[in-house]
């Protein structure tokens, strides 16, 4: 099996007396997409913002490429190509729907000393932003205000900005939370689309998406890994089963 | 030996008239989440009054407890008419509102009782020196300052730690969302703070009165060494309050001793260390 | 030509013409506040660009001011050039300092840490004999323009101090404008909007924002440094709290994060207070006043108010 490219051993975090995530262990590959499932409260969100730096572990080993990166802020995760995207639609809220895009992709050669250039006309990254929003198929609302876009469009754009920093893994908190009928499906597409270039790692609530899309499903409650394999092992995991998706009635 | 007993015990009283400033002051910056610039007012309005009601009542004492009163009384009406409508609102605007508070009382100040530096006698009761050793004498006044600030700590710790509007102050200053969560009466438990904190720092600077006289800007010299306070000893922790005032009077007054031109900067330099150490302060939240 | 250019063509050609009708005082007063309007633009890098509510900026002002007393020989006149480049350097290196320390904190805490920090930079001028003390220090010839020879003006004339004032204050305001169009000033707007994305994009967010301080405190430098050699003096007090709190409130006034919104603030703020201590020793009873009912009644300051106003009289085609 190939190596992963984002890695992950031991890795605890806790707050006070709760352990979010505890002794969890996950690798991603490219060109697989590996799916999180878990009721509310199970940690899936804290080992995404773990393994993007926004939290840093308790104890544990985070390795991309063979490097330890447990201890490296999130900025510099993102420039070794680790993106990610918000459970909550967190977008620029003001700006145009292409600045937003632009502005991700300015983080890839970010030129802070070219004062006399012009951003909104600098070649490179308009053209890597360019790329995110097709991508993400957001290309034709390119001059409206990333504010009045609706919910599903605003996912979207989540989606095309992470894109224009051209990230090899992609961490991605429920992308399709109150998407309608038809954003949903394009939104899977995508992913499908996505997962053969990319390592990505995807938190999920819709069974039905994370059953079609998913390589790898790892099963997490209370803070550890329930189960870890193929769609066909959890579905046929008793553990799983009783622990988890006997509650949704499956 | 004797000489560092007294600058001991000054720093103590410093300290401890710090902390009666700046405990208000994180408790409101914790709690409601507001800067106010004009916590500093409260305590020149306090020593005003403490000088000017002492002038009227010829009593100390009458005035003290008449400012109190009228502390709290003003302590309500400015939350009710003022800052209750900041708690929403974004920092700069609250630096915007308190700023022009401290322009308009100190303009008041000048207006009733004018420019001029006034001294507050001492108590006639207190009025004496105690002997320290063979040859330094330690006026009484100082050492009751610090007295009256102990028990104020010690009221201020069981009303926190003992009472159910103390229950609220600490889940306010370690969570503000709890407050509201708790299903209590928001608005009532803020409103008291914010009049528990105007009071106690007109008290510290009716205290202060005698000892350090009344002067224009005397507010805004506190609130920047509160300031300070609140910084080193982290938003919102009462116990961090105490803990940095102590400091504080210990570095103010024995900077002042050891070298006096750089006494001023000392307390910022002590500042900028904890900032790289530990830069939510020492004591996170109460 | 834009519509919305024609405003602020029109103020400048006002005060470009404005020394023709002689009067030597408002002369002296307007560069003063032109002086004080390139402050302000500066300060609104950081509070109305970057997000960082600084109330400290008055020791940058203040250094940059002192390094020109400081570098003016008793009776001899220092060179413009080196000692404006000085002043700029000593100014943008104590920013530096001050920022690293201060970006450590945010939100309630940077407002409280950058006031604390700049009153230590009061203390050590007032306290200490470094700059004469609570006096001050004067400036006695005022510095030399002289460049290979050649004089370009001279800072004994008044009109000339004004018209050197204005070409500072429009090339300030130009390279801010170009400045905030680059990808640096596009990151810093990103980070005020939301730091946190800003950061899972890549940027690393406070070396941005030790930069923007930085700059920040280099053109606050510039504006000390007239500053002082147009009054040829300085005290503790230009790097007093009530000369940041001022600024301040010039830059919020104004319209904090618009082109405009410092200069009009410094306009404004001025004329205010020149209006109220006009007819009353107790002005700032007034000013505070009026502080206050306009956080109350009127979110946004001056500027905003002003939008409104514009988008009432034009139908709205353009805003600001």
């Amino acid at each position: 099996m190939a190596e992963p490219v984002l890695g992950a051993a031991g890795l605890t975090r806790r707050f006070g007396g709760l352990t979010a995530c505890d002794d969890v262990a996950i690798a991603l590959r490219r060109g697989e997409l590996h799916a999180l499932l878990g009721p509310n409260g199970a940690g899936k969100s804290t080992l995404i913002n773990l393994l993007s730096g926004d939290l840093r572990p308790s104890s544990g080993s985070i390795r991309f490429k063979g490097t330890e990166i447990a201890a490296m802020a999130p900025d510099r995760r993102s420039r070794l190509g680790i993106g990610r995207s918000y459970q909550k639609t967190n977008i620029f809220p003001a700006f145009t729907v292409f600045e937003n895009a632009r502005l991700a992709a300015q983080s890839r050669r970010p030129r802070p000393l070219a004062l006399a250039l012009d951003a909104a006309r600098d070649p490179d990254s308009r053209r890597r932003a360019q790329r995110g929003l097709e991508l993400a198929g957001l290309d034709e609302h390119v001059e409206r205000q990333a504010g009045a876009l609706s919910h599903g469009e605003q996912r979207q754009l989540e989606i095309a900005m992470v894109l224009a920093t051209e990230p090899e893994v992609l961490l991605l908190d429920e992308p399709l939370a109150g998407m309608g009928a038809e954003e949903s499906v394009r939104m899977v597409a995508l992913l499908k689309r996505l997962s053969s270039e990319h390592a990505i790692l995807l938190v999920e609530h819709d069974m039905d998406a994370v059953f079609a899309l998913a390589d790898v499903i790892t099963v997490m409650v209370n803070g550890q890994v329930l189960e870890s394999g193929p769609p066909a092992q959890i579905r046929a995991s008793v553990d799983v089963q009783r622990a988890y998706l006997g509650q949704d009635g499956d | 030996m004797e000489f560092a007993l007294i600058q001991l015990l000054n720093a103590l009283q410093y300290g401890l008239l710090l902390f009666l400033v700046a405990s208000g002051l994180t408790l409101i910056f914790g709690i409601m989440g507001i800067i106010n610039l004009a916590h500093g007012s409260f305590y020149m309005i306090g020593a005003y009054m403490a000088f000017t009601l002492s002038s009227l009542t010829g009593s100390l004492a009458v005035a003290m407890v008449l400012g109190v009163v009228l502390s709290v009384v003003l302590g309500l009406f400015l939350e009710w008419a003022l800052f209750a409508h900041l708690y929403r609102r974004d920092h700069l605007e609250q630096v915007l509102l308190t700023y022009g508070l401290i322009l308009i009382f100190e303009e008041l100040r000048s207006l009733i009782v004018g420019n001029d530096v006034h001294g507050v006698t001492v108590p006639p009761m207190f009025g004496g020196s105690i002997a320290l050793g063979d040859t330094m004498t330690y006026p009484v006044y100082r050492l009751v300052i610090s007295a009256v600030c102990v028990v104020i700590a010690l009221g201020m710790y069981l009303l926190i730690q003992k009472t159910r509007l103390g229950m609220m102050i600490r889940a306010g200053a370690s969570n503000r969302e709890m407050v509201g969560v708790l299903g209590v009466n928001v608005n009532l438990v803020f409103r008291l703070v914010f009049a528990l904190g105007v009071a106690l720092a007109a008290f510290a600077g009716m205290l202060a009165a005698p000892v350090s006289s009344v002067y224009p800007g005397m507010g805004q010299q506190v609130l920047i060494i509160c300031f300070v306070v609140v910084v080193i000893g982290g938003i919102g922790s009462v116990w961090g309050a105490l803990a940095a005032s102590l400091l504080i009077g210990l570095v103010d007054t024995f900077g002042k001793v050891l070298v006096p031109e750089y006494a001023g900067v000392a307390v910022y330099v002590l500042m900028a260390a904890i900032l790289l150490w530990r830069p939510e302060g020492l004591f996170r939240r109460a | 030509m834009p519509r919305r250019l024609i405003a602020p063509l029109a103020a400048l050609a006002l005060v470009a013409l404005f020394p023709m009708s002689g009067a030597t005082f408002y002369v002296e007063l307007t560069t003063k506040i032109m002086i004080m309007a390139i402050f302000a633009l500066s300060l609104d890098l950081l509070v109305g660009w970057t997000g960082l509510v600084s109330f400290g900026h008055a020791a940058f002002f203040g250094v940059g001011a002192y390094a020109l007393a400081l570098l003016s020989p008793r009776a001899e006149a220092a060179g413009l050039w080196s000692s404006l480049g000085i002043a700029i350097l000593a100014a943008a290196a104590c920013a530096l300092v001050v920022g690293i320390f201060v970006l450590r904190t945010r939100g309630i805490y940077f407002i409280m840490v950058t006031l604390a920090f700049a009153q230590m930079f009061y203390f050590v001028f007032h306290d200490t004999d470094v700059g004469g003390g609570s006096d001050g220090r004067y400036v006695n010839v005022k510095p030399d323009a002289t460049l290979f020879g050649f004089t370009p003006f001279d800072l004994d004339k008044p009109y000339q101090v004004y018209y050197l004032v204005l070409a500072v204050l429009v090339l300030v305001f130009a390279f801010l404008q170009m400045v905030l169009r680059s990808p640096f000033g596009r990151a810093l707007q990103g980070i005020r909007a939301n730091e946190q994305r800003m950061r899972a994009l890549g940027f690393p967010v406070t070396a941005y924002k030790l930069a923007a301080f930085t700059l920040a405190g280099a053109l606050a430098g510039l504006a000390g440094y007239l500053l002082a050699a147009q009054s040829g003096f300085v005290n503790p007090e230009i790097l007093s709290w009530h000369q940041s709190g001022n600024v301040l409130l010039m830059v919020i006034l104004g319209g904090a994060g618009t082109p405009f919104g410092p200069i009009v603030g410094a306009f404004a703020l001025t004329m205010l207070h020149e209006f109220f201590s006009s007819i009353t020793r107790h002005w700032q009873l007034f000013l505070g006043g009026a502080i206050v009912l306009i956080v109350l009644f009127m979110p946004g300051g001056l500027g905003h108010l002003a939008r409104r106003i514009r988008r009432n009289l034009f139908g709205g085609a353009r805003d600001g």
